[in-house]
This record gives C-alpha cells, sequence and structure tokens, in this order.
C-alpha cells in the first residue's frame, strides 16, 4: 500500500451549481469597498447580504431534507465558503455550519427537529470549545454544578455576539458532553469581545458560569467524542477552504500589480525575483485547491474514517500555508504601499494569521498526519 | 478491434506472471533508473540481455508488423505489458531511443528496405540508437542546428558537433538531424533527417563524465565523416518536420513505441521503505518528530501532485487560471523530485556520507546518485527556471 492512498476526486453537478451562484453572488455583494465597510461593525458583517444567503438556502446546504436542508452534506458547502474567501466575506456562516453540524451528529431527534430550523432561517449559532490556547486540549473544564448550572468559561468563541445559540464542549459524569446554551440566558457582560488580528472576523470570550442548563439542552453519550473530533475536522476543512479562496484574490492582487507598477522603467513583473515567487504561490494555490475538493469527495455525514481526517487535515496545512505565504510575498512586492494600512495586502495576510489558528495550525495537523500516515498501515 | 475486459485482465496476470518470474536478480551492482544512465559495459550487458529476454517472450514491439520482429497485435496489449512492467518493478529497457523514438519513426515513414535494415535490431537490443538533435551551441533551439551534411557523390560528408548524446558510446545507429542547406531562407527547411552508422571514420563520440561520477552520454564530433547517401530520411528539407514527428512517439505504445520502461519512477514509498531500520537518537529515524514533519511535507508535495492530475480533468474546478496545472506539472514534479532524493540522503545520518563503491553505502548508494541524476531533469527538457518564465508568462500573464 503507497502512503499516498486514496487519490479520489471529484465534483458534482450540484456542487458545480453552487459554485456558480456562490462565486457570483460573492464578487457582486462583497467588493474590497464593502468589506472594509465592516472592519469596526460591531459584528462585522452586513444583515441584508447574511439575509440573501439565508433566502439562498446556503445555511441548510449541508442538514437534512427533514428540517428544510437540501441534504448535501458540507462537500456542498465547501464550494460556498471558498467562494466567500476569494471576496473575504465574513459573517457567521462558518460558525454556524459548524454548529449546527455538531447538532446532526451528536443530538438526538428532537433537539435536531427543534433547532436546526431556526439556523436554517439565519439564527446565527457558534461553536465554544475552546479554554486556552491549546488546539491539542481535548478536555474540557466546563462542567455542571449539583443544581444543574454551568461553571466555566470558553475562550476564541468565534461570531459569539452574532450567535443565537452557543454548542459548548464540556466533562460531564466523566465525559466528553455538549450543552445547548440560548444566547438570552447568558447574563450581561458574559461576552467579552476580543481584539483579532482580522478585522473581518469577530470572536470573543464566553463566560457560561450560571446558565441553567435543562436535560433537553444537554447531548451526552459515548458519540459525543467521535463527533466532536469529526466537527473538529470540518472545521479545519471550512477554514482551508476559506483560506484557498482568499489565496487565490491575494495571487490575483499581486499579479495585478506586477503587471501595472513600473520600476527602474520596466513593469516589475518582468524582474524574476517576483515573477518565480508568484509562480510558487500559484502552485501552492493549485495545491490548496486540491486538497479542499479532494476532502469534500471523501467526506459524508457518516464519522470520517481514517482517509477523510487525512485529507481534512492536509486540506488545513496546505490551504493556510498557501495564504500566509501569499499574504507575506503580496505586502512585500507592494513595496512602500505595501506597508500601509489602505493596501488591501493587509487583508489577506490578516485573514491568514488569523486562519492559521482556527481548528489547529500546520504543525498541529501534521504531527497527527505523521501517526496517520508513518505508524499505520504498511509503515 | 475491440478487446474484451476479460482478455485484457487474463494478459495482464499472464504478463506479470512472466515478469515475476523471470525478472533478474540483483545484480551486485547499482542499475540505472533511466535509460539516460547507462554508464558501464557490466549494466549494458546486463540491460541488453534483459531486453533480449522480454522481446523473446513477446512483450516488447507487441505492435510492431511481425516480418520485422514485432508481434503484430492491438497496441493495448503493449499498453497493458508496460503496466506490468511498471507495477512489477522490473529493470529498464534501454535501447529505448530505437524502441520508442527511432523505430516508431522507421515504421510510419521508412521505406521497406528500412524497416527490413533497422526494426529487428532495435527489437532484439542487438542495434543501439542514439539521438543526435541537440548542439553545444544550440541546447534548447532545435531549429537553429548547425551540424553540416554536404552531399557528395553517393555521400553525405558531416562536419559539426552534437551533445547530450545518450548511449553516444555504444550505440551503432543514430538518428540526426543535419543541415544540407544552409541557405534556405527559413531556418527549418534547411534541415534533413538521417539514420547514420556510428562506427564511420571521422564520427567521434566523447564520453562525458557527468556529475555522478558515471558516463552516459558524449559529445559527437564529426570531422569530414562520409556516410552513404541512401541514409537520408524522406528528401532534403524534410528534417524539422520529421524531428518534430520524432518526438511525438513519446506518448506509449499507442503513438507507435515498441514498449518497454524506460526510467524507474522513484517514489516517496521508497524512501519510506528504505528508512525503516535508520536510527537516530537511538530510536528508529521514523520516529523522530522533526524528520516525521519533513516527511509528511513531502508527502502531501507528492499527493497533491496525484491529486492535481485528477483536478486538472474537472473543468469546473479548472476556470481560474486554465491549465495551470498542466503547464507547471514538470517543475513541480522534478523539482519534488529532487528534494525528496535529497532528504533521502540526508536522513541516513552518517551512511548519507558514503557514495556508490562503498560497500556500506545504503542501497549501493542508490539515493545519493538518484539525487544526482535528478539534475538532469531540473535541467533538461528546458530548467525550473525557463519553466517558471513559461508559466509566469502563459498562465499569470505577467510580463517577459
Amino acid at each position: 500500500m503507497s502512503v499516498i492512498g486514496n487519490t479520489d476526486l471529484r465534483f458534482s453537478e450540484e456542487q458545480g451549481m453552487i459554485l456558480d451562484t456562490a462565486r457570483e453572488f460573492c464578487r457582486d455583494k462583497s467588493p474590497i469597498s464593502a468589506v472594509r465597510a465592516q472592519l469596526h461593525s460591531p459584528l462585522a458583517y452586513d444583515s441584508g447580504t447574511w439575509d440573501e444567503m439565508v433566502s439562498l438556502g446556503w445555511l441548510g446546504i449541508a442538514l437534512p431534507e427533514a428540517c428544510g436542508g437540501s441534504a448535501l452534506g458540507v462537500s456542498g458547502v465547501v464550494p460556498v465558503v471558498e467562494c466567500m474567501g476569494r471576496a473575504l466575506l465574513g459573517t457567521p456562516f462558518i460558525s454556524t455550519t459548524l454548529a449546527a453540524q455538531m447538532i446532526v451528529r451528536a443530538g438526538d431527534n428532537s433537539q435536531i427537529e427543534r433547532l436546526l430550523p431556526d439556523i436554517i432561517n439565519g439564527k446565527p449559532a457558534t461553536l465554544a470549545l475552546l479554554e486556552n490556547a491549546d488546539w491539542g486540549d481535548e478536555q474540557p473544564g466546563c462542567a455542571l454544578n449539583e443544581a444543574g448550572e454551568l461553571i466555566g468559561s470558553k475562550k476564541y468563541v468565534a461570531d459569539a455576539a452574532a450567535a443565537t445559540l452557543f454548542v459548548v464542549s464540556i466533562e460531564h459524569e466523566g465525559a466528553l458532553a455538549l450543552a445547548l446554551v440560548r444566547a438570552e440566558q447568558l447574563p450581561d457582560g458574559a461576552i467579552r469581545e476580543n481584539t483579532l488580528i482580522d478585522e473581518t472576523r469577530r470572536a470573543a470570550t464566553v463566560d457560561f458560569t450560571g446558565v441553567k442548563i435543562e436535560p433537553e439542552n444537554l447531548i451526552t453519550g459515548d458519540g459525543v467524542a467521535p463527533a466532536l473530533r469529526d466537527v473538529r475536522l470540518l472545521g479545519a476543512l471550512l477554514i482551508a477552504a476559506d483560506a484557498a479562496g482568499a489565496a487565490a484574490a491575494c495571487l490575483d492582487t499581486i499579479v495585478e500589480y506586477l503587471k501595472t507598477r513600473k520600476q527602474f522603467g520596466k513593469l516589475i513583473g518582468s524582474y524574476q525575483a517576483l515573477k518565480h515567487p508568484t509562480v510558487e504561490i500559484l502552485t501552492s494555490v493549485d495545491s490548496a485547491r486540491s486538497f479542499i475538493y479532494h476532502a469534500a469527495t471523501l467526506i459524508t455525514d457518516d464519522p470520517l474514517d481514517e482517509d477523510a481526517e487525512s485529507a481534512c487535515r492536509m486540506a488545513k496545512v496546505q490551504a493556510t500555508q498557501t495564504l500566509l505565504f501569499a499574504g507575506d510575498r503580496a505586502i512585500q512586492f507592494h513595496g512602500g504601499m505595501g506597508f500601509t494600512y489602505e493596501c488591501d495586502a493587509q487583508l489577506y495576510i490578516r485573514r491568514a494569521q488569523w486562519s492559521q489558528q482556527q481548528f489547529g495550525d500546520a504543525q498541529h495537523h501534521r504531527k497527527r498526519l505523521a501517526s496517520l500516515l508513518l505508524d499505520g498501515g504498511s509503515h | 478491434m475491440s478487446i474484451s475486459k476479460q482478455e485484457k485482465d487474463e494478459f495482464t496476470a499472464q504478463v506479470s506472471a512472466w515478469m515475476r518470474d523471470n525478472k533478474p536478480a540483483d545484480p551486485g551492482f547499482l542499475l540505472p533508473q533511466s535509460f539516460m544512465e547507462v554508464g558501464s559495459e557490466v549494466q549494458l550487458d546486463f540491460l541488453r540481455e534483459w531486453q533480449y529476454k522480454m522481446w523473446s517472450a513477446g512483450y516488447l514491439g507487441m505492435a510492431w508488423p511481425k516480418e520485422y520482429g514485432g508481434g503484430g497485435v492491438e497496441p493495448v496489449f503493449q499498453t497493458l505489458a508496460d503496466a506490468a512492467m511498471r507495477s512489477e518493478k522490473v529493470p529498464i529497457a534501454f535501447n529505448i531511443i530505437g524502441l520508442g523514438w527511432a523505430g516508431p519513426l522507421i515504421n510510419d515513414i521508412g521505406s521497406e528496405a528500412e524497416k527490413a535494415k533497422y526494426l529487428k535490431g532495435i527489437l532484439s537490443g542487438e542495434d543501439i540508437w542514439c539521438q543526435g538533435f541537440s548542439e553545444p551551441d544550440n541546447g534548447s533551439d532545435l531549429g537553429n542546428a548547425q551540424l553540416r551534411a554536404r552531399r557528395d557523390g553517393d555521400e553525405y560528408v558531416l562536419n559539426g558537433t552534437k551533445i547530450w548524446t545518450t548511449l553516444g558510446s555504444y550505440a551503432k545507429y543514430m538518428i540526426l538531424l543535419a543541415r544540407t542547406n544552409p541557405e534556405a531562407e527559413r531556418k527549418y527547411d534547411g534541415l534533413s533527417y538521417f539514420l547514420s552508422p556510428m562506427n564511420v571514420p571521422g564520427i567521434d563520440p566523447k564520453p562525458i563524465q557527468k556529475l555522478t561520477g558515471e558516463y552516459g552520454f558524449t559529445e559527437t564530433f564529426f570531422t569530414d565523416a562520409r556516410i552513404p547517401a541512401d541514409c537520408l530520411m524522406g528528401q532534403e528539407g524534410q528534417g524539422w518536420k520529421i524531428a518534430m514527428q520524432t518526438l511525438q512517439y513519446e506518448r506509449g505504445a499507442e503513438a507507435g513505441a515498441a514498449g518497454g520502461l524506460a526510467f524507474v519512477r522513484v517514489v516517496i514509498d521508497d524512501m519510506i521503505d528504505e528508512l525503516a531500520d535508520v536510527t537516530r537518537d537511538g530510536e528508529p529515524v521514523l520516529r523522530d518528530a522533526a524528520i516525521r514533519d519533513q516527511l509528511v511535507k513531502l508527502i502531501m508535495e507528492e499527493k497533491a501532485i496525484s491529486l492535481g492530475d485528477r483536478r486538472s480533468s474537472i473543468t469546473a474546478l479548472t476556470t481560474d487560471y486554465p491549465f495551470s496545472l498542466q503547464l507547471s506539472s514538470k517543475l513541480r514534479w522534478t523539482e519534488y523530485s529532487r528534494r525528496m532524493r535529497q532528504f533521502a540522503i540526508n536522513a541516513q545520518g552518517a551512511a548519507g556520507s558514503l557514495y556508490v563503491g562503498d560497500d556500506d553505502a545504503r542501497q549501493g548508494g542508490f539515493w545519493q546518485r538518484a539525487y544526482f541524476n535528478s539534475f538532469s531533469a531540473t535541467i533538461g527538457g528546458g530548467t525550473s527556471q525557463v519553466q517558471a518564465n513559461i508559466v509566469a508568462e502563459h498562465i499569470l500573464g505577467l510580463p517577459k
């Protein structure tokens, strides 16, 4: 058996239609001027744009038909997120999609039927997983006290201020569990907004202490741990899709500048010192796209197998490393202009640094890939 | 004629079994990984015997006419046989310039006399062929070839120099691109194509010692060398057209090639297998965190290339920069290959300092030599730097 393993890559007609629609939508709704207009707004997105995304049915792409979704799986969400990344379009789309996946994959039918319709209709939701800066620490300290109230807070909760529902990982009776918290249950001051390196994103520390969790809002059982693992992998994949899109747009920005800016009497794109790294960005973007659609080919609504796990991790590594490189070079290649806030290169490098830290950075995933690839199978 | 899947499967099983049973034992010296790397008489003798054996069993030239030593069957069988050779990892078929380029050309446009004279010797390995296209002053600019062929009665008189002549020291014949008319208005129209003998006074192949220390090709000097006029293929002035046709045969059996492996593909599994018993800090090297991180990067790079091949056929996923995957594939694979091979040496510990010829060198110094030879791919056929310029200008639209 080869360590290269599964190299399946398919793209369905439905995915193609979603890609076309999403590309056009994101281009229209999220030109750079619109992105910049949201940099300092409280929620970092335009509610009108969000409502249109909801009416296009995007929140339900991966959700069951019984709840009003289109049951295309997260594979159908990947093209949307790639296009959003390309346009640097924020919104709580990724957070809400992942929170919904957590409920679908770990919740019972009554929870699914009760909560998903609101999500599909555009009520933002989010995951609350981390209690420190370590994505490798999977043991939550958050727990319920004897009165059934949550004790503890979560950090780096994406889109916390927009969320109407939080899916919180907790420790319960010696096992992983999930608590479902409605925003209105949070006391005043529970959300302490972060200042993020990426101004198109929002996240906060959320103190859940004192929130009463009724039994119907508690998810327990053997299924929680594997579902959590899978949703973290899907999170890595969606961040990768976003980063791959952003990297492609960053490449376009570089190419445009290299074709128009003159120095020493020549277009700077004619210098090999700039040309060759730009080709490296192109081949790297190409690899990132290949990995995200490879992963999209392998994931299903079932628990992720090892091939799918590898694919999600590789997608995350490749796409975020690519965006880091592209954003970094975009600044350098714009010269003095690149050092200014006005230059769009800053938007990409900030998105890059933020993306790298979502759902584990490149080293985190390569460490786990090493175990998957080198310690199993024939090796 | 359509051949059933069952028939194909049966044939594959049969040829695979034959390859397994007849694959030669390890000769105790390092074999070439490609037809461009044959550098000694012992390697040559070994590979010649192997080619003869494959041909005798009917697995080379399967689609070539029977009367010239071929098998007279559909080309698909040769494609299947080649695939079996690859999966059974048998040695290369060294006479590739004959089998893959000169042979199909002669088959397609040669005269009856040329077919009768040349084809069988190509298949059996008795007649080794080389190619005289590149010249020292015209590396990539084939159309500018300057080696002069002047008609003199029943002969042509050759003067000039060819370079990078693979198998030049051993070859009996050369496919030769030469200038018969220096006055031609278009430089291409002054070129002619010859099936030239090598064993002629005035043709002097001088071996070039490679980076690896081995000899694989020659610089070939022509000084008033006289060859019979009937060595001219086609008419005078058709050289460029025939040379371009020659380059088309690389696509394999379906394009007319007689089959056989031109090279053994070196992949990352080969390296990982090789490192299994290497230790670092007293532990298996494959347990070392830093080595593992590097290996994962390399695995991802090789996998990305395979995935890119898949994605390149999905139009909806290639609209941004169409053909970027195809046009960058040589750059990506050769650069990856070079770095992967270098890493394989570095991971060996102190044994990485040994070379071919040292009894303690791992796998006879396979990776050391493979790394050096990888430069033939990052330099030959357009250097990586030229490839990057091509991608920048043709795909990204950057200025020259």
